[in-house]
């Protein structure tokens, strides 16, 4: 039976050194997809994920099991994602919400999966990726909280009172933030959202 | 119901919860659909693809793990070097030891380096001690009778 996150974290804590790279191994996707959803560079986020696991290591002596690890890790990786979001915000030219549909270097970044696979069409590999665009602008466009609430909540799973401990803030007010960002995506979303509605009824 | 409906789409509704608001869903046509978008909006997050970290990344994490100084204690680090620890101990017991034998010699004595400011103060207030010796020892002064008393002195003066 696979050893929980909180038990690889206290073999860690004995010096372990082989249960620090099972949890390496563990969390390194989620956290530099988050982190990279968050700081929308990926060099950054990995340098950002790279961080996480040092600050980890270092903790480790003083670690106790008092919370979830997940909640402990990612609210390390989401106070150096604001920190870093905030740094960057007058910094750091982004490419614009406005940019023409192209392959830039971002979008290059993600696999495209099977698109080619199940679009021969070079015409409706672009209609794909398109939305896919459009979708991660949605996201990028949200406030920095609203942003960290979603991603915490959609692709990591974690449940409302875990991730109310990471954002610092009451589990009513969370629900609150998570309305508001799924407002602000289904406007931001509404044409695509409109499709997904009609040929689901 | 803007807090519920979330948790509705994500079946974390409480049980006792769940009948009121698909009581609700039924009846209002606006928050139905507001279910439907926010399930859309749930399914278009999903395109996004995941990415992988670099190949280079386990690499990186393990040289900075790497590059951590061995913590030690206190101790440990006197046991490491003792010698350190010995100059620092003789260092401070001199500036201990300079610290009190060099306090004296920072008061002005009258003997040394202000004596000249100590002479003249003597030298001012050598007037008054010979007036208050001149004054103790004059003969003449003690052969004066007695200072009359307070009561003799007005029947006198009621006298003349």
């Amino acid at each position: 039976m696979a050893r929980t996150d909180v038990q690889l974290m206290l073999d860690v804590k004995a010096g372990d050194e082989a249960s620090f790279e099972l949890l390496l191994h563990r969390y390194r996707t989620p956290l530099v997809n988050f982190l990279y959803r968050m700081v929308r560079n990926r060099e950054q986020a990995e340098d950002l994920a790279q961080d996480v696991f040092l600050r980890v290591y270092r903790a480790r002596e003083d670690y106790v099991p008092s919370a979830k690890f997940t909640t402990w890790l990612f609210r390390i990786a989401t106070n150096l994602a604001l920190n870093s979001v905030r740094d960057n915000r007058y910094q750091k030219l982004e490419v614009s919400i406005d940019a023409p549909v192209t392959m830039d270097a971002e979008d290059g970044d993600e696999r495209p999966l099977d698109i080619p696979e199940k679009h021969p069409n070079i015409e409706q590999h672009l209609v794909e990726d398109a939305r896919k665009k459009m979708i991660r602008h949605a996201i990028d466009k949200l406030p920095e909280k609203q942003r960290a609430a979603v991603l915490l909540h959609k692709y990591q799973e974690l449940d409302y009172a875990e991730i109310a401990k990471i954002l610092s803030c009451s589990e009513s007010a969370l629900k609150s933030l998570l309305f508001r960002a799924y407002e602000s995506l289904r406007v931001e979303l509404a044409p695509l959202v409109a499709m997904q509605v009609k040929n689901q009824g | 119901m803007e807090s519920r409906i979330l948790s509705y789409i994500d079946g974390r509704l409480k049980e006792s919860e769940r009948p009121d608001v698909e009581k609700h869903l039924a009846a209002c046509a606006s928050c139905q659909l507001r279910v439907e978008e926010f399930r859309a909006v749930s399914g278009l997050l999903d395109e996004l693809p995941v990415i992988e970290p670099s190949p280079a990344f386990d690499a990186r994490v393990r040289a900075l793990v790497a590059a951590e100084p061995v913590k030690q204690s206190w101790w440990a680090w006197l046991h490491v070097s003792p010698r350190v620890a010995f100059a620092a101990s003789m260092l401070l017991l001199a500036t201990l030891w300079l610290g009190f034998y060099q306090r004296p010699s920072t008061q002005p004595l009258p003997w040394n380096g202000n004596s000249q400011v100590a002479d003249e103060q003597m030298m001012q207030d050598l007037p008054v001690l010979e007036d208050h010796d001149v004054l103790s020892n004059f003969e003449p002064l003690k052969e004066l009778p007695p200072p009359v008393q307070a009561d003799e002195a007005s029947d006198s003066q009621q006298q003349m």
